[in-house]
């Protein structure tokens, strides 16, 4: 049984995610869009989606909530973070000449542009994600499974111990991570089809584990 | 480089039905679009196209259920285009579930556009779907609006440079010249515009055998095929699409 709400802070396409979590959703858990504390702190699982660009999501995310609160709630329980909603809880991000972010997980947001290849930005379409540990939200889903992406920046965490799985684009990056309570994918599970919706299907099985 | 080259069926939405027609012409209902995107998505299809051909401007209200209804279902990348004008236009098909929104001959006719509704989205959901034409005088293409029955005189190449700057998340570029004649892909100017901008081009008109989609992969260096009518009528399944172009050495999703 989950209470799952999704944070809508007016970046992008919710609607997708609200839909996916629908379909996997057992008769008795229930999932709301909102952004209320009050529902965030009533729910089981918080899910935090975005797209576009990390400065506008910031400063949404700051003018719908207080920081330190919002950071303390969304430590406390399950969190998924999709896209944007992963770069949010890095510390910083070098997007938009540099934006402080949430600083849940140590590390930088940087671009693909700074790899100096003829690489098509952004990274969008389809693409593997190589298992770099054993965890249960890979229950059900092959090693090497395709996931859609589709974003021009990506994560550099200090702490190798977060990563859940790796990308190769121009070079291989960290492509989900995972500490505590707290899980943040750079691809699209709502987007990736059948292993999308396993994907949710087994974060919403997940109660987070303690360090 | 390991993201996959995508196949796209495209399907032309009228009214909420998909239909199936060569150039508007004998144009005949083919079906429910939820069954037909559930089918693709179920085939592996990497993404769908929708293409919203209503002829008249009151009635283009059905794409939006069209795309609710499919979102319900499909979890895949759904790309929504046709008469799209204005960031409304944009706000309403991304909040039914579309993901992505081709924007043509708006774009065209006031560039700012696609700056305006990028700086509001971002720039992953706008694709600029470029409509060209080759000048066999002048040896170039030329930028056509108005489902190409308008000629801008605008170059292809400097268009396609123009909306990357402005913006735009991706290049949807289609033929005229091959549009629906199964001859192939205009393969130089797909390499003319693909090597030359650093979004995704998605390479469109022209599609009539295996041959021809693994050409415009590897000679013509898009990163994505859309194709209606080789999917409409099966005479290739996705699946077989995916197998043939994988023994030639292209990434596919299987």
């Amino acid at each position: 049984m989950a209470e799952v709400v999704i944070i809508d802070y007016g970046m992008g396409n919710i609607h997708s995610v609200y839909k996916a979590v629908k379909n996997v959703l057992d008769k008795n858990s229930n999932v709301k869009v909102s952004t209320s504390f009050k529902d965030i702190k009533n729910s089981s699982h918080i899910i935090l989606p975005g797209q576009g660009a990390v400065g506008s999501c910031m400063n949404n995310i700051s003018q719908v909530f207080d920081l330190d609160e919002f950071k303390n709630h969304i430590t406390k329980k399950p969190f998924l973070g999709i896209c944007m909603g992963l770069q949010a809880v890095m510390s910083f991000s070098e997007e938009d000449e540099g934006v402080q972010c949430l600083d849940v997980i140590t590390g930088k947001v940087t671009g693909f542009k700074s790899l100096g290849k003829n690489l098509k930005i952004p990274h969008m379409g389809w693409n593997k994600v190589e298992h770099t540990s054993n965890h249960n939200i890979w229950q059900d889903i092959e090693n090497h499974s395709y996931f859609y992406f589709v974003h021009s920046y990506y994560v550099e965490p200090e702490d190798p111990k977060v990563v859940l799985g790796t990308t190769n684009y121009g070079k291989k990056f960290t492509s989900i991570i995972q500490k505590n309570s707290m899980i943040a994918s750079q691809f699209h599970p709502e987007k990736s089809s059948k292993n999308g919706l396993q994907f949710l299907k087994n974060f919403l099985n997940w109660e987070g584990d303690i360090e | 480089m390991d993201v996959a080259k995508r196949i796209i069926p495209c399907l032309d939405i009228d009214q909420g039905r998909v239909v199936k027609g060569t150039k508007f012409k004998e144009i005949k209902d083919a079906g429910d679009p939820v069954e037909i995107a559930k089918r693709y998505d179920y085939e592996n299809a990497d993404e769908i196209t929708f293409l919203d051909i209503t002829a008249t401007h009151e009635k283009r209200k059905a794409i939006i259920d069209t795309v609710e209804k499919v979102a319900e279902e499909v979890f895949i990348p759904l790309t929504v285009g046709g008469g799209v004008s204005s960031f409304v236009d944009v706000h309403n098909l991304l909040n039914a579930g579309a993901d992505k929104v081709t924007i043509n001959s708006a774009a065209v006719e006031n560039p700012n556009l696609i700056n305006e509704i990028t700086n509001k989205t971002g720039r992953q959901c706008i694709v600029a779907a470029i409509d060209v034409k080759k000048n066999n005088q002048t040896q170039t293409w030329e930028v056509f609006t108005h489902g190409g029955r308008k000629n801008t005189g605008n170059d292809a190449f400097k268009w396609a440079k123009d909306v990357e700057k402005r913006g735009a998340g991706e290049i949807l570029l289609t033929s005229m010249d091959r549009d629906g004649t199964k001859q192939g892909f205009d393969i130089e100017l797909l390499n003319l515009i693909s090597s030359n901008v650093n979004i995704p081009v998605i390479a469109s008109g022209g599609a009539g055998s295996l041959d021809h989609l693994k050409d415009a992969i590897i000679l013509g260096k898009a990163d994505a095929v859309l194709a209606a009518s080789i999917f409409h009528y099966s005479i290739f399944t996705i699946k077989e699409v995916k197998d043939y172009l994988k023994t030639h050495g292209v990434l596919v999703r299987e």
